[in-house]
């Protein structure tokens, strides 16, 4: 089965107390696409990738990964929650990187890269350091490998985290605002990683402040505001020829 | 004249005269003076026999009590703390039921005297007499027995001093969960990890760090409240102190005999705590400091550098002047 959509959302709506804070947002992903999501904060954009890898759950819509319903089961016209459990094997073919990298301080980078794979997918010890240490290498830290989470500088921290969400071979990355708790010499190793990635055919979703990365990165640009999509399409059109005066207000403000 | 300017070498190198503290000096002296009196009054006392300190120091009356407390000192608190992570993952559950009985457990086992649960649980078989276990509301029995045959004072001890052990540690291990940032869990379940595991992979060994500290408190707590099971007559070390002195009238010399062996236990108690807080440690600290032991072993190393150099160089100088 090939689903053309790696993501699939239809109408999702999610409240926090009385405040709606996505309005209904209806998006798909391709196989092998970049998208990036941009907006204002309290758009709503973080909070739907957290709703992608059921970090957060929703109040109503669909989500589907790989054409799977993400977090429910459903049964004729009903809609049942999953088992934790469940919900933990879905989220294996989903790599997350935060904006506060959350490395496992208490392991190093080798272990904090094999932990899910000996752990979780019961891969043998040394296939899973030979291929946590080709991560490493992969993003550049295969020196690093014995070091602490708290011996790594941030930027380092985050490729690292990079290389533990790449771990069990996900189909699709989320990147929650990846370089925003970084010092700004730091953020171009980190773009780098990602830009090899999204060029080794990763579907990846980005929510970012980085411009310059959306429009050499992405293949399609979403913006967001207030908990709805006020425009997508490809970066040379959105960044360069937005239709909307609020894309258009985001981007001066940034830029 | 108001123009007189004093040359100063520098303003990078002015030399401050450190502030005197002569107070601090006399309160030290008046301490010293004092606690030294103290000390020799205590031991030049004529009515403390010395030689029978020694004498019962490493009697074998003594030594199965303080074998006996460090056995139940161990078991109540391998018990305790298990029945602490419980309490303190039910307390932060969803489970309005579970967060109800973790709260009363809680409430109900630190607001009672330890003392009252020991002397309760060694009172249990009036309470009971007989204990079984079978099906309820039907008289099919699987097993049944007397509860003093069952549970002895030994036991009983054991059982309150875990139970209450449980309550105060439950409060620190859910500090402990507590002080670990949310993130950590997120970035666990987004890795697959489903709760149980993320628990205790990733939250409960970072939460050991906070929770090592007050747990060695809570141990040599323990330790010296094993004492209390006196009260129903378990034969560990204080027990076995006043047994001897209600015999030999030599109160003093046994409970300094007591002490002795309290403090030993407590002070080698502090040995494994460093071991641990420095396991649980990792990642924490850039670079951890050398353990003492190995700052003996380099400062022997060096030592005996040292003095491999000051042999080779009298050889030297040996073999100079035989020439």
């Amino acid at each position: 089965m090939s689903e053309p959509y790696v993501v699939e959302a239809r109408g999702v709506r999610k409240w926090f107390g009385s405040n709606e804070v996505l309005k209904s947002i209806t998006l798909s992903v391709s196989r092998g696409e970049v998208l990036c999501l941009l907006g204002p904060s309290g758009s709503g954009k973080t909070t739907f990738l957290r709703c992608i890898n059921h970090l957060e759950s929703i109040d109503g819509g669909r989500i589907l990964v790989n054409g799977e319903l993400m977090g429910y089961r459903q049964r004729g016209d009903k809609v049942y929650e999953l088992k934790p459990r469940e919900i933990a094997e879905q989220r294996r073919s989903i790599g997350m990187v935060f904006q506060r990298f959350n490395l496992f301080p208490h392991m190093t980078a080798l272990e904090n890269i094999t932990e899910a794979p000996i752990g979780i997918a019961k891969m043998p010890k040394n296939t899973a350091r030979e291929r946590g240490m080709a991560l490493l290498d992969r993003v550049g830290l295969a020196d690093k490998a014995n070091q602490y989470p708290a011996q790594l500088s941030g930027g380092q921290q985050q490729r690292v985290a990079i290389a533990r969400a790449l771990a069990l071979d996900p189909t699709l990355m989320l990147f929650d605002e990846p370089t925003s708790a970084l010092d700004p010499e730091l953020v171009g190793d980190v773009l780098d990683v990602m830009r090899d990635l999204a060029q080794s055919g990763m579907t990846m979703i980005v929510v970012t402040h980085e411009i310059g990365f959306s429009r050499e990165a992405a293949d399609r640009v979403v913006f967001m505001d207030g908990g709805v999509v006020v425009e997508e399409g490809p970066p040379s059109q959105l960044l360069d020829d937005p239709q909307h005066e609020r894309t258009r207000a985001f981007l001066q403000s940034v830029l | 004249m108001a123009s007189t300017t004093r040359t100063v070498a520098s303003d990078d190198d002015v030399v401050a005269i450190p502030l005197r503290h002569p107070g601090r000096w006399i309160a030290a002296a008046a301490i010293v003076v004092v606690l030294g009196l103290l000390f020799t009054s205590l031991w030049r006392n004529p009515n403390v026999d010395h030689p029978s300190i020694t004498e019962f120091l490493f009697d074998p009356r003594i030594l199965k009590g303080v074998w006996l407390t460090i056995v139940i000192t161990a078991v109540s608190m391998v018990v305790g703390t298990i029945l602490a992570v419980t309490l303190a993952i039910m307390r932060m559950s969803s489970n309005p039921v579970l967060r109800a009985v973790a709260f009363g457990y809680t409430w109900f086992f630190r607001g009672t005297p330890l003392l009252v649960q020991i002397v309760f649980w060694g009172y249990l078989g009036l309470l009971y007499q007989q204990i079984s276990l079978g099906v309820p509301l039907t008289d099919i029995q699987f097993f049944s027995a007397d509860t003093n045959d069952l549970i002895p004072a030994l036991v009983g001890g054991v059982i309150a001093l875990s139970l209450n052990e449980g309550a105060y540690a439950a409060e620190i291990v859910r500090a402990g969960l507590l002080s670990i940032d949310h993130g950590q869990r997120e970035a666990a379940y987004s890795l697959g990890m489903g709760p149980g595991y993320t628990m205790r992979r990733i939250v409960l060994p970072q939460a050991m760090k906070v929770i090592i500290p007050p747990m060695g408190n809570e141990t040599i707590s323990m330790l010296k409240s094993t004492s209390l099971l006196a009260v129903v007559a378990v034969a560990e070390l204080y027990t076995a102190a006043t047994q001897i002195s209600s015999q030999n009238l030599r109160q003093v010399e046994l409970l300094i005999v007591a002490s002795i062996w309290y403090l030993a236990m407590t002070t080698a108690l502090s040995i494994p705590q460093y071991y641990l807080e420095r396991y649980y440690g990792r990642g924490t600290a850039r670079e951890l400091p050398p353990t003492p032991w190995q700052q003996f072993r380099g400062w022997t190393g060096r030592m005996s550098g040292r003095w491999q150099n000051r042999q080779i160089a009298r050889a030297a100088a040996r073999e100079a002047v035989d020439e």
